[in-house]
């Protein structure tokens, strides 16, 4: 029991332990560099997540826990972690143009990003309640911070205000389920908290503290009733700030929601699977029906993102390794339907500004027919109509959900699907049968890069989509 | 002689806890009321932790509610340059104000 800390501990930390010093050394890089650092930072963030991303396909998927068992990797690990370092480069990425015309530049943006990506590598890997508060602060600081990145825009600050307000909210009710739970199992690491549930399992205590746990990951996810933030950030943001929040934050936030309530609650099961059922049916039909009214694209696709998450929660609900396995692909799935979408959306840019309003997309297939039909085939597999990705990603949840025999859950859900494929259709009629707008500026090489690699991916998905089953179902076996 | 037990220590943290969460949400005045709120909620965590600390004489919930003190430090750093940042933007920090977007 006495050990401190050891080489072992810093070799299973290792891609956080890189992205913390990698931050700090550039930070202090721009802070005395003369000049502008903007590019050579933004370049040096990008290649520190890919080296980071490199560590963790190294290290293999076995188990370890580290740091007196605060600190788990393992198969679940390493896919998550992949998939959050994957959304954050790509995110930083996109934004290099944007900035630039914006002339919001500045070296502090990646670094931020880079920070947020190391809490929610800690998020994911967390496996004792302060690791995994600390973690979800690193992560939830830098994003305030990111969201109110466009310092002399009210909109921007406002965002960033009302981020900061419901966040700190969400995180003290989370804290408050942790410090319950702590004393009535007496612990805070996963394991020692899944054993003291075994043993006393009808403590209302203990089903109080899981309910304020619950409630401060479903604001983390943006699932209903805690969703109240996710419109106005979303248009208040930056647009690339947006696409980053609605990407890799989500895919962490996601893995760590999955590893409290099955590593930590296991033994209390049906008490937060029916409060998962209850969240992600509210957030499917509110997603499905609040987007309708909208006419700013970024609102609209916010009210699409708290869709999303309700159903990924479905797999959740299920409760057993199956649904984790389609929360697992869902997340994937969605993580590279919301880039491309997004880099569509920083594509549209008229006379030096962005647009945003859904009207400005009519005529697109005749002023730029391969991005119109790029996006309508991303908005037809966000809506999940098959052979599309999205259509894929649905199916493993709702399937999961059909076995666990929660068949109101994967009813609502589909009724909501088809809801919501009204206002993704919607945008597609715009884009082919309305009279053309004026056309958008020509697009810079890395957002083409973006769409088409999506675009791909989302076409191709049903050619063969036995590698990203794989993967996910291994990831899912090593948490159970 | 009044004997005072966990449960009163539970009952002030609570109390705190739930008055800090009327103070975001049935404020209309300034958001600095709501920074206020908000550490009166991490203060009532912090009561909590240190509680069933000291009633399950076990050290990690103090060491935990140290870190919750150095975390809270930060957030109301973050949270008064981002309320600095949009006072000189937008000229007011009363809440009824923030409305820029709808919701």
């Amino acid at each position: 029991m006495q050990s401190a800390f050891s080489t072992n501990d810093a070799i299973t930390a290792l891609p956080e332990i890189l992205l913390a010093c990698g931050a700090m050394a550039f930070l202090m890089l721009g802070v005395f560099r003369k000049g502008d650092s903007n590019a050579l930072i933004t370049w040096l963030s990008v290649s520190l997540l890919v080296a980071a991303g490199i560590i963790i396909l190294l290290a293999g998927d076995g188990r370890v826990t580290a740091f007196e068992g605060g600190f788990v990797t393992d198969g679940f690990s390493s896919f998550m972690k992949l998939l959050t370092l994957a959304g954050s480069a790509i995110t930083i990425i996109m934004s290099i143009h944007f900035m630039r015309a914006e002339r919001i530049e500045r070296f502090e943006y990646p670094i931020l990003v880079v920070l947020a990506t190391l809490g929610m590598l800690m998020m994911i890997s967390a496996n004792d309640m302060i690791s995994l508060y600390m973690g979800l602060e690193l992560q939830s600081l830098a994003l305030y911070v990111v969201a109110a990145l466009n310092r002399d825009s009210v909109r921007s600050s406002e965002a960033g205000l009302k981020y900061f307000v419901l966040g700190a909210l969400s995180s003290g009710m989370l804290l408050y389920g942790c410090s319950l739970v702590y004393g009535f199992t007496g612990a805070t690491g996963f394991e020692q908290i899944a054993t003291a549930v075994q043993a006393d399992s009808d403590n209302i205590g203990l089903l109080f503290g899981l309910v304020f746990i619950i409630a401060g990951l479903a604001f983390k996810v943006s699932a209903v009733p805690f969703h109240m933030w996710t419109p106005d950030v979303y248009e208040g943001a930056p647009t690339p700030v947006t696409a980053f929040f609605a990407a890799a934050p989500k895919v962490a936030a996601m893995a760590m929601f999955i590893r409290v309530v099955v590593s930590a609650f296991e033994g209390i099961t049906p008490d937060w699977q029916q409060i998962l059922v209850f969240v992600s049916i509210a957030s499917m039909v509110l997603g499905a029906f609040a987007a309708i009214g909208q006419n700013n694209i970024k609102r609209l696709l916010a009210y699409s993102s708290i869709g999303h998450m309700g159903f990924a929660l479905v797999g959740l609900a299920s409760g057993t390794e199956e649904g984790v396995r389609g929360v697992i692909i869902y997340l994937s799935i969605y993580l590279v339907m919301t880039l491309g979408t997004f880099a569509c959306v920083l594509a549209m840019r008229r006379r030096g500004g962005t647009v945003e309003d859904i009207s400005d997309l009519a005529g697109l297939a005749r002023n730029n027919p391969m991005m119109a039909f790029i996006l309508a085939m991303l908005m037809f597999s966000l809506a999940g109509i098959p052979p599309l990705a999205g259509f894929f990603a649905k199916f493993y949840v709702f399937l999961a959900a059909i076995h666990a025999e929660l068949y109101p859950l994967a009813i609502i859900g589909v009724l909501a699907s088809v809801v919501g494929a009204y206002y993704y259709v919607r945008i597609v009629k715009i884009m082919y049968f309305d009279e053309p707008e004026e056309a958008f500026e020509p697009m810079p090489g890395e957002i083409k890069l973006v769409i088409g690699l999506s675009g791909a991916f989302v076409l191709l998905f049903f050619v063969y989509p036995g590698p990203l089953v794989t993967a996910a179902g291994a990831a899912a076996k090593s948490l159970f | 002689m009044f004997h005072i037990g966990l449960s009163h220590y539970l009952a002030v943290a609570a109390v705190l806890f739930t008055i800090g969460i009327f103070g975001i949400f049935l404020n209309r005045k300034n958001v600095i009321i709501i920074l206020m709120s908000i550490e009166l909620m991490l203060l009532a965590v912090n009561i909590n932790l240190v509680t069933f600390s000291s009633f399950l004489g076990d050290l990690v919930g103090q060491i935990f509610a140290l870190l919750v003190l150095t975390v809270a430090a930060g957030e109301a750093a973050i949270g008064l340059a981002i309320l600095v940042v949009y006072f000189r933007n937008r000229g007011t920090i009363a809440v009824e104000d923030i409305n820029m977007m709808k919701g």
